[in-house]
């Protein structure tokens, strides 16, 4: 087989596999862009991963499946808005909790649901595009979620640098009390960037076990809202930087999986490394530009925030 | 740092859900407690479940006599020795550990408690009250392997393997002679996942050997990811550890099943009446240990036939799963004509047959 043939067939698997990733970062990019600091993006990844898989098997309804993943994944976020916003839990240790609790709680719920097969998304097919060689099974025949993905990062981006209500969200997450001294509601802005957050990684999460491995697993994000937490900080919190952050990922992930295939002579650990030395590398090259970051991390972050203080 | 908290978490509540069982049975006091420690969920539909059905017979066989308790998601470290002695203390008799990362923690429970017996799965180490039990699940990928032959258009096979063992290299060895037996233009293609159990990874292993032409999918993994991934791309795959047919009915040619329930059943009725002796087991596919899933409809009658055939020459001892010649990468005859691989040679097999792409990763 021509090697050269491979390549669409790799940029295809790329997107999907970076699809679950986008999803959990873009959303916990706006909930940092707040000011919070959630870590339990793995733990509400999980949760929307099972209930979206639960509620389509009942329901038979896939869309119907996606929307309680994002409403599982913000439920499970509001538990954190709750004890960090409005009673000042300590945000990394609330994190860490929140994803142990998802572990936990989406194995519970999942357990009627362990080995149940469920069919995946269909994939798109447009007549001519999907059939261009090279890039028209990766651009033109992906399922709906892998478009949604996508589409959401320029809409976040507008939504962050282009509208009123983004602007005061950012300004929340540069100096809460400046904002609230301008009569802003912080708390409440933060809960729904919290819930926006968490209903992201739920699609993330409703999009591992409904579509890419359609099943119900224990623990099936693998790390995947860890990555997700990562990339936020490789992008340094720009959207656009987060999709192509996230394409690298899935790209590097995909590559790595050929060249063994292929029997080219490189440790498979190695390979397997080669995602978590691209985050290294690029935090080490933008941590060089100290500026950058101080430009982009919202000032707030991780600070609590009380009104009356 | 997310994995081994996550672990630990799940050690935690693993360990307070199975001590809670065993609060529970302690109210029945003659009978034999027997405990499992399972490495993975009972729920993965693969390894661990596996070995819980083996529980599940234990308990229908000799029900009235026995009660049981399982631990389940046990981290392979630290955590395992805390959760085999609590079954120790907790006055439990016989207690297996199935998997390869709990020899060390069995051996230092096992001195510490001379009148608890235990059984240790796929190890190598054995004690006064410790026995050690595993499977020759090669003899299950020599069949695998002359089906897969059998059914290849493409002449490549895609092996998603989870970690360069022995036990997995020996498999791919086993299988990819008999599959050269059948059809000697065949050749193998691995890759390593470096996990047991993480179905994106394997569904993503399994998509890239498709698209490098396999059409037969055989994995040395334990989620049902590359059946899935096979039937949706409309190609052969192979189930591992048991019967996946319901993940991809069209796909699943058939599986290597490990079947624990004979031997446990035996091993708990040996404490019962005394004659248990810390031995060292390993059975194929003779003993009932290892054993195919039912083939799919879509085999041709002399394909099943032929399989049949070969399974019964394993039994009878015509067949070995490394019959000579058995030639390396380079050529080299490594098991000469006439001869069989020994089971140390088998057990420490980290070189590939003639067939096998690429290298075994060191």
């Amino acid at each position: 087989m021509n090697d050269f043939a491979l390549i669409g067939p790799i940029l295809a698997a790329m997107f999907a596999a970076a699809t679950p990733l986008l999803f959990a970062a873009l959303g916990e990019l706006v909930v940092e862009k707040s000011g919070v600091l959630n870590l339990g993006v793995e733990g509400m990844m999980l949760v929307g991963a099972v209930c979206g898989f639960a509620v389509t098997i009942q329901t038979g309804s896939a869309v119907t499946g996606f929307l309680v993943a994002a409403l599982a994944g913000a439920a499970t976020a509001s538990l954190f808005a709750v004890l960090t916003l409005f009673l000042l839990a300590n945000q990394v240790a609330t994190g860490l909790a929140l994803t142990l609790f998802g572990v936990g709680l989406s194995a519970l719920i999942g357990q009627g649901f362990v080995g149940i097969p469920l069919e995946g998304l269909p994939k798109l097919y447009i007549p001519g595009l999907t059939d261009l060689p090279v890039v028209g099974q990766a651009l033109f025949g992906q399922d709906i979620m892998v478009y949604l993905a996508i589409a959401a990062v320029p809409l976040v981006h507008l939504f962050l640098y282009r509208t009123r209500a983004g602007l005061v969200l950012r300004a929340v997450g540069e100096n809460h009390t400046a904002a609230h001294a301008l009569g802003y509601k912080v708390l409440r802005i933060r809960f729904l960037a919290v819930l926006f957050g968490g209903a992201m990684a739920g699609l993330g999460g409703a999009f591992l076990s409904m579509d890419y491995t359609p099943m119900w697993a224990e623990n099936m994000t693998s790390g995947r809202g860890w990555i997700a937490l990562a990339l936020v900080v490789f992008a340094t919190w720009k959207p656009v930087r987060a999709m192509l952050g996230a394409w690298l990922f899935g790209g590097v992930t995909i590559l790595q999986l050929h060249v063994q295939g292929l029997g080219i002579d490189v440790p498979s650990q190695l390979l397997s490394m080669l995602p978590y030395l691209a985050t290294v590398l690029v935090l080490v090259l933008i941590s060089r530009d100290i500026a950058r970051i101080r430009l982009n991390a919202p000032a707030c972050l991780g600070k609590l925030f009380h009104p009356d203080a | 740092m997310g994995k081994a908290v996550l672990g630990l978490a799940g050690a935690a509540i693993a360990l307070s859900v199975g001590m809670g069982a065993g609060i529970g049975s302690a109210l029945a006091q003659d009978k034999l407690k027997v405990g499992f420690v399972y490495v993975g969920p009972v729920s993965d539909h693969g390894y661990s479940y596996q070995h819980d059905q083996g529980r599940l017979a234990v308990e229908k066989a000799l029900g009235d006599k026995v009660t049981t308790t399982f631990v389940e998601n046990v981290p392979e470290g630290a955590d395992a020795e805390r959760v085999i002695e609590q079954l120790a203390a907790s006055g439990h008799k016989l207690i297996f550990t199935t998997s390869f990362g709990f020899m060390n923690p069995t051996l230092k429970v096992a001195k510490r408690y001379p009148d608890v017996k235990f059984e240790h799965a796929t190890g190598y180490k054995r004690a006064e009250n410790v026995a050690t039990y595993s499977g020759r699940f090669y003899e299950g990928r020599t069949v695998i392997g002359a089906i897969a032959g059998k059914m290849t258009k493409s002449n490549i096979i895609g092996y998603v393997g989870s970690y360069p063992i022995p036990e997995v290299v020996g498999g791919i060895n086993a299988f990819t002679i008999a599959l050269r037996e059948q059809n000697p233009k065949a050749e193998v293609r691995v890759v390593w996942v470096n996990s047991w159990y993480d179905p994106g990874k394997e569904a993503e292993a399994a998509k890239a050997l498709i698209d490098q032409g396999a059409d037969v999918i055989v994995q040395h993994t334990d989620s049902p990811a590359p059946i899935q991934t096979a039937q949706e791309r409309g190609l052969w795959s192979v189930g591992q550890s048991s019967d996946m047919t319901r993940f991809g009915p069209k796909s699943h040619l058939t599986a290597i099943v490990e079947d624990w329930n004979g031997y446990y059943v035996q091993r708990v009725k040996a404490v019962l009446d005394g004659s248990w002796k810390p031995i060292d087991t390993w059975g194929g596919i003779g003993t009932g240990m290892v054993e195919l899933a039912p083939y799919n409809p879509a085999i041709p009658a002399d394909v099943v036939k032929m399989a049949d055939q070969l399974k019964a020459d394993i039994v009878s001892g015509k067949r070995h799963s490394f019959q000579g010649p058995v030639k390396d990468q380079a050529g080299k005859v490594v098991i000469p004509e006439g001869k069989t691989a020994t089971d140390e040679q088998i057990l420490k097999m980290d070189w590939y047959v003639e067939g096998v792409q690429g290298k075994v990763p060191k």
